[in-house]
């Protein structure tokens, strides 16, 4: 029989493949979270990991006895007793449903406990600092930084000082979209007429990639910024510098940033060399709150 | 309206996918152009050569009555399992190309441009979810749930027809939408404000609108038939807790349809609205709120993916009991496992959505109950591994897919699980790793199950079975494949790569994207092996032939008619006794018997003209709305309810088969069957098995 040639490889080659994809994503040069650079990520790997062990409980008896019931009931070489009629036991039915439960009960219970203690929407609670606050527009495929208490704004790069954590306000200007800061935590949608929000802290100085992940049309996959997690006094003088020798926030920039185009299209649009980050010597609150409002104000 | 569209609407030379050579700029663009034409180009022959095999052949009328007009359930099963293979086929070519394009978009460029690529998730989803696996379960609970129950057919049979033509009508629009460009790029999901008429006035989403809208009607309907089927023609002593799984699986994904389906009709409906007639529901301005959307997709879609896999659970569960050699386990505890995650199939839809910003309070009460529904999925697997021991177990075809999906679904689950969790969601939504959890249950979940339910029921339907040798060389390659081509999205996912995505620049993917291809080469291979095993088996029929009727010895119903069975299905209704109505049977030397007091007349439902009908005006309305040519709309929907209406008229509905024929039919089987000698299981694979079974039990007493 054709059927008595298998072997079977299943178990070993899956868990060994999922062993390796856990390691070497950790291993990687990626911005993974697993690679956790704050508070946020670092919670969430560990809550990863306690799943991941909490479910080896309802996981392990598949992987290990389904390849022992193959071997000990084939049929030609069945070992095992032939009982075709068999088909309940008190105690395995107790087992199958109270142990899944059992430990949907501990994974939910710790669900809830985590689910409160990293809502997007609460300040870091290891942060020390009071957080700086950044107003987040998504356009059409960038993202623009507003820093309402500097009173400067950037597109690209996201600046911060390390030693406090960010409050990101968001909302879109455009279709909904998704910001993303795989090593410093979570993502939150940001949407036209809403404000979200999203905190987050990094554990020092870095640069940290971030994207939106919500498809919006096809400059997509260009809409990613880094976060600069700086030196308290570099964060000064960055802001002194975009203060200084920022762009104005007139007619002009608001209409480039309006145009759909990548951050490469707005830094041409705005006569800027390639390579240089966008700043601007103004932040413009007022148009977020419009943006962000225009429920309220029935426009 | 002063602007009829006469004659072309909006349509344009533009549509042409050639067009986008002629106006190509640089490398991507040209090969961009290429592969839209090609793909254009191959539908446009594969529609020709079809065309002209038909009409070589001479089949047109035998297709038109023996088929199109036909409303047999067992010919309504096998045309949406053709339908379904054919949108299979297209939806994996655009799954290779997308994952070739992940490997050479590398560092920008690539071979499909962006818009190209958006094209094809939103295709490719789109067919899988509506035009692949909704038809090819729908077939398959077609075909066989009406034997199962001892009925003749279903309850509304000329409906059934309908349902069918609906859906082929959306699948032809995708065809369409290859040809006259541009499909949606708004993914299988279309969320607004994308998708609404300010970002994409194109053709694009109302394409994606109408192809969806007719699905969802034709299964809406097809739910109302299964259910309605399964409450009222269950032959005398089939009470419901006596039903094969695979029928209550089939009722729970029915009921699941007639409420998860109209939400999503009205979705695309309201979209609709926003994009014909400026309506604000979805918008961004004028009181528009895209939520509403969103919710309301996935009120729909998380049922949905339920409807996809408990069809699917019932399969593996025939599948166990008939390849172990012995009865399931924990039937009553499966049956309330099915129901219990049908329920709660309905509580659970904010999981798509834990980063809209919702409180706390709502994402941990949700989380909670997606975790929930684990425990009767856990239940599930359990008792099938118990239904393994103390059998026999049989690694037939069927079964090594049956034991890949063990071992696959619940990483499929373990990652579903980790989903489950906000607080990990907030980092791994829209990314790979989600799209690897998806098809971690998709695959190894539902479409093995399909393709495991087809090859245990092809001989049931054709007469022979199907060859064994490509058969496990599919398998093998469909699990290997399936292993390349997602476990290395998980990693890629942890790794931060977002969904939907054509080009990056981040190196340390590039690896992950390489293996994952060479998994996709490896799964169009084992769509390339079940291809080639239905032609060899077509070949060697004479020598794969099972008149008898039952394989494998088989536990239900279906299994003591003849192979393939008369169009009536049973001589006489059976009466049932007990469950494994046909095993309990074999095992005290009896068959389904003839009638007891005498053969009599059978009405049988006489073809009907309407599906195809309906289906060729839905064609013709959604390509009608979706460019924009109102002068033939008009009349289009104009003609349905005249149409309906005309129906109603329809009188002369029946026919007769008379007794001698049913008689004749059902001795010349006992005939056949008392000649053929009865076969052990270790001749299973044979060509002395003819479809005649020594009970498993009685062989293993010898
Ligand atoms: C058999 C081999 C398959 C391969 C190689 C494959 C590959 C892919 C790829 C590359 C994507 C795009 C991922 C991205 O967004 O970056 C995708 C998306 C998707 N696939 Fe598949 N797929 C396969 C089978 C299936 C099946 C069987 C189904 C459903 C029954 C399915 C449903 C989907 C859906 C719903 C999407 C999401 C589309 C969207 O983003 O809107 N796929 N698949
Ligand atoms: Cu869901």
């Amino acid at each position: 029989m054709r059927a008595a040639a298998l072997r079977w490889p299943l178990p070993f080659e899956t868990s060994m493949a999922c062993a390796a994809c856990l390691a070497s994503a950790q291993a990687a040069q990626a911005d993974s979270f697993l690679d956790a650079a704050g508070p946020v990520a670092a919670a969430q790997v560990s809550h990863l990991r306690l799943i991941l062990i909490l479910m080896a409980i309802v996981v392990v008896p598949v992987f290990a006895a389904t390849p022992w019931l193959v071997r000990r009931y084939r049929y030609g070489r069945a070992r095992g007793d032939y009982r075709p009629e068999w088909k309940f036991s008190l105690l395995f039915e107790v087992l199958a449903w109270g142990v899944p439960f059992l430990v949907v009960i501990v994974l939910g219970t710790i669900l809830w406990e985590r689910t409160h203690q990293l809502d997007p929407y609460l300040p870091v609670a290891e942060a020390k600092a009071p957080p700086v606050v950044i107003d987040v527009i998504g356009y059409d495929w960038k993202w623009l930084f507003i820093y309402p208490e500097q009173g400067v704004a950037s597109v690209g790069e996201m600046a911060f000082p390390a030693d406090r954590p960010v409050k990101l306000n968001l909302t879109s200007d455009t279709v909904m979209q998704s910001l993303l800061i795989p090593r410093l935590g979570s993502q939150i949608y940001a949407m036209k007429g809403m404000r979200t929000q999203l905190n987050l802290a990094a554990d020092g100085p870095g640069r940290f990639e971030g994207r939106n992940t919500q498809y919006n049309g096809k400059g997509f996959s260009a809409q990613s910024f880094t976060a600069v997690a700086m030196r308290p006094g570099d964060f000064e003088s960055w802001v002194a510098q975009a203060r200084a020798q920022g762009l104005p926030f007139d007619e002009k920039a608001r209409a480039a940033l309006e145009h759909k185009g990548t951050k490469l299209d707005l830094r041409h649009a705005l006569g800027m060399p390639d390579g240089t980050v966008v700043h601007f010597a103004a932040a413009p609150t007022a148009l977020f709150d419009k943006i962000a409002g225009m429920k309220e104000t029935g426009e | 309206m002063t602007d009829w569209g006469f004659p072309f609407g909006r349509l344009t030379l533009d549509a042409i996918p050639l067009s986008d050579i002629v106006t190509a700029h640089g490398r991507t663009e040209l090969l961009s152009g290429i592969t839209g034409s090609a793909a254009a180009g191959a539908a446009v022959l594969g529609a020709l050569v079809a065309l002209v095999i038909v009409t070589w052949k001479g089949w047109w009328k035998p297709l038109w009555s023996d088929w199109l007009t036909s409303v047999d359930h067992k010919k309504i099963g096998i045309m949406y399992i053709v339908f379904s293979f054919v949108m299979l086929a297209r939806a994996l070519a655009e799954a290779f190309v997308m994952r070739m394009q992940q490997v050479v978009g590398h560092d920008g460029g690539g071979i499909v441009m962006p818009e190209h690529f958006a094209q094809l998730f939103s295709t490719h989803g789109t067919i899988m979810i509506f035009f692949m696996a909704m038809p090819f379960l729908t077939g398959m609970i077609n075909y066989v749930m009406p034997l199962q129950i001892g009925a003749r057919d279903v309850a509304f049979p000329v409906l059934n027809s309908v349902s069918l033509m609906l859906t082929v009508a959306g699948g032809i629009i995708l065809m369409v939408s290859l040809v006259l460009e541009p499909f949606s790029t708004g993914g299988w999901s279309g969320y607004p404000p994308y998708t609404e008429a300010a970002f994409n006035p194109g053709a694009g989403p109302d394409y994606w609108i109408w192809a969806v809208t007719l699905s969802s009607l034709g299964t809406t309907f097809t739910g109302i038939n299964f259910a309605v089927t399964i409450y009222k023609k269950r032959c005398p002593g089939m009470t419901l807790m006596r039903m094969p799984l695979f029928t209550w699986t089939a009722l729970c994904t029915s009921i699941l349809m007639i409420f998860a389906m109209p939400p999503l009709t009205i979705a695309t409906a309201l979209l609709a609205l926003d994009r014909y007639l400026d309506f604000h529901l979805f918008t961004n301005g004028g009181g528009g709120n895209m939520m509403n959307y969103a919710n309301l997709f996935w009120l729909f879609g998380h049922p949905e993916v339920y409807i996809l896999i408990l069809p699917a659970f019932g399969v593996w569960s025939e599948v166990f009991s008939t390849f172990s050699g012995k009865t399931l386990y924990g039937y009553t505890a499966l049956v309330i496992a099915t129901m219990a995650i049908a329920v709660l199939s309905f509580t659970v839809w904010v999981h798509h959505f834990f980063t809209m910003g919702q409180s706390a309070n709502l994402n941990a009460a949700f989380g909670i109950a997606t975790m929930l529904i684990g425990v009767p999925t856990g239940v599930k697997i359990y008792d099938w591994m118990l239904t393994m021991y103390r059998g026999r177990v049989r690694i037939s075809v069927p079964m090594l897919y049956a034991l890949a999906f063990l071992f696959l679904f619940t990483i499929g689950g373990l990652s579903g699980i980790l989903l489950a969790n906000p607080t990990i969601d907030y980092q791994t939504h829209n990314t790979l790793f989600l799209v690897a959890h998806f098809h971690n249950m998709l695959i190894p979940g539902l479409l093995f199950g399909m393709i495991a339910g087809y090859t245990m029921w092809f001989p049931k339907a054709f007469g022979f079975r199907l060859d064994e040798k490509w058969g496990y060389r599919a398998a093998w390659c469909w699990i290997f494949g399936f292993m390349g081509a997602f476990f290395p999205l998980y990693a890629l996912g942890l790794m931060g790569m977002p969904r939907r995505m054509a080009d990056y620049f981040t190196g340390a993917w590039l690896p992950w994207t390489v293996v994952a291809l060479a998994g996709a080469g490896l799964i169009v291979l084992a769509f390339t092996f079940l291809l080639v095993q239905l032609r060899v088996s077509v070949r060697d029929r004479a020598r794969l032939a099972v008149p008898v009727g039952d394989p494998w010895d088989g536990r239900s119903l279906e299994w003591g008619l003849p192979a393939p069975p008369p169009e009536w299905n049973f001589p006489a209704l059976p009466r049932v006794e007990g469950r494994d109505a046909f095993a309990t049977l074999k095992m005290t030397g009896e068959d389904l018997g003839p009638p007891d007091d005498g053969y009599e007349d059978i009405r049988m439902p006489k073809n009907a003209v309407l599906g195809p009908v309906i289906g060729a005006l839905g064609t013709g309305l959604a390509f009608a709305l979706t460019w924009y040519l109102w002068w033939l709309a008009l009349p289009l929907a104009a003609l349905v309810p005249v149409v309906l209406i005309a129906q109603g008229f329809r009188r002369d509905t029946e026919k007769v088969i008379p007794a001698h024929e049913v008689r004749e039919t059902w001795r010349a089987f006992r005939a056949l069957a008392a000649r053929t000698p009865r076969v052990s299981r270790r001749a299973e694979y044979t060509r002395d098995n003819r479809g005649h079974a020594i009970p498993m039990p009685q062989e293993a007493a010898e």
